[in-house]
């Protein structure tokens, strides 16, 4: 690919696995909106996986579930149950929408674990539309539910007068920080760790080419198990955090008042 | 350090040569060097694809998947819930017949008890009737033998009488007299008197 470049005998291309890439066709072919590339291929996969795991999962409709079923069910409660705690009771009409947006993280999170995988949720591109959309959401249904009351969220009532100006105006940018904030964190931890691995990858065929390899590729392929053990963690707790703060900023919207 | 960006620019020679055509040149050679996720020009086309996932997702799950696990939740709930009430009765079924068959032992021992009382009193009647029979048998025999002694001895004292009577006049005769029967009675009836 475009990185193909030695030096000392080790290929190192960490960021290579982001390349988004027309499926079909030649490597240096245009990206248009709607060439189909690894990223259609990885979005697919995942919304066929979410569809075994949740519709085919539960076709038997059983009473005494089967284990794709628990599974099933135990997303569905997982989150509904964070969706009432954390946002509220009448926060449950929303419970479709955060479903989505948490099935499709963890379910790409998860996937993009998959070696030679793409990992859609690695992109800012992805990240930044979630993040935006939770924003919009939250904004549009704040000023519907409660109109200009809506602004009482920035204007801190319980602090002294004076000081109200100022923690408005840092209200407001915190407000606008979010879907920085939150974009950024689900991005950059799962691109963080693909990289890392794929840095140790790099390490690990080193024994075929020096004698110091007998010592650096035993240590690398642990540190790729390890870092491996962790990105799963990472994977779930990644989709979990942008869940949450999704269901937080919600209540904000529900709730303004502080 | 050095090395890498050595390793970047001889990339992004690399990616520039590789690439053919003014296209790759216009992404700044994204691909090669910095971060892909930085290459704007892969964002339409991510964002298109995307969301046309999220709303394949939204719909699959809020018209087939979401229904169908809340209903079979609810399903469970209430499967759950009429277990335990049937469970509940069973108990109290089980609780039921426990009483039911404690009286009926109750019963039955008081039963038992009533019979054997019966029997005892039937038995103690019995024993009396016979012991009554006997007692008044026993009488009557000891009255009959006590006639019969009293006969005996009746007997006994006028064989004595008679004894007398004709020993005394025996004797009287051997003494050479002429007895008279009459006065030796007499005699012999004041003497047994006196005795």
């Amino acid at each position: 690919m475009a990185t193909e470049e030695q030096s000392e005998g080790l290929v190192f291309h960490p960021m290579d696995q982001f390349i988004v890439k027309p499926l079909f066709g030649e490597a240096g072919d245009p990206v248009h909106w709607y060439t189909v590339t690894n990223v259609t291929l990885w979005l697919f996969l995942t919304v066929v996986a979410i569809s075994l795991l949740l519709v085919m999962g539960t076709r038997g409709r059983a009473v005494i579930p089967s284990k794709i079923q628990s599974v099933a069910e135990l997303s569905y409660g997982f989150i509904y149950k964070m969706v009432e705690d954390v946002a509220g009771k009448d926060a449950v009409r929303f419970f479709p929408y955060i479903f989505t947006v948490f099935m499709f993280i963890v379910m790409s999170n998860f996937l993009g674990l998959l070696p030679l995988a793409f990992t859609t949720t690695s992109h800012l591109a992805v990240t930044v539309l979630l993040a935006l959309a939770v924003f919009f959401t939250v904004t549009i249904v704040g000023f519907v539910l409660h109109g200009a009351k809506f602004l009482g969220l920035f204007w801190v009532s319980a602090a002294p007068l004076p000081l109200r100006p100022i923690l408005a105006i840092i209200e407001v940018i915190s407000y606008f920080v979010r879907p920085v904030s939150h974009s950024i964190r689900l991005m950059g931890n799962m691109m963080a760790g693909h990289a890392v691995i794929k840095v140790f990858a790099a390490f690990a065929p080193l024994i075929l080419l020096s004698g110091i390899g007998v010592l650096v590729t035993p240590l690398s392929i642990l540190a790729i198990s390890t870092i491996y053990a962790l990105e799963t963690l990472v994977a779930f707790i990644q989709a979990y955090v942008f869940t949450i703060l999704t269901c937080v900023y919600l209540k904000d919207a529900l709730h303004p008042s502080h | 350090m050095a090395e890498h960006t050595t390793e970047a620019a001889e990339a992004a020679t690399h990616a520039a040569e590789g690439e053919h055509g003014v296209e790759a040149a216009a992404h700044g050679g994204g691909e090669a060097v910095g971060m892909p996720q930085l290459d704007f020009s892969s964002w339409p086309n991510q964002i298109f694809w995307l969301v046309i996932a999220l709303v394949a997702i939204y719909l699959i799950l809020s018209r087939i998947a979401l229904p169908r696990i809340a209903a079979v939740l609810a399903e469970r709930a209430g499967t759950v819930t009429n277990d335990i009430a049937a469970a509940e009765e069973l108990k109290l079924k089980a609780q039921e017949a426990e009483e039911a068959y404690n009286k009926a032992l109750a019963d039955a021992r008081a039963e038992a008890n009533k019979i054997i009382g019966e029997a005892k009193a039937e038995i103690q009647a019995e024993l009396d009737d016979a012991n009554a029979k006997a007692d008044a048998e026993i009488a009557a025999k000891t009255a009959e033998s006590e006639k019969a002694i009293a006969e005996i001895r009746e007997n006994a004292l006028q064989s004595v009488e008679e004894v007398a009577k004709s020993t005394a006049a025996e004797i009287v005769a051997a003494l050479g007299h002429d007895a008279d029967k009459a006065a030796i009675d007499k005699a012999v009836d004041a003497n047994l008197k006196g005795a």
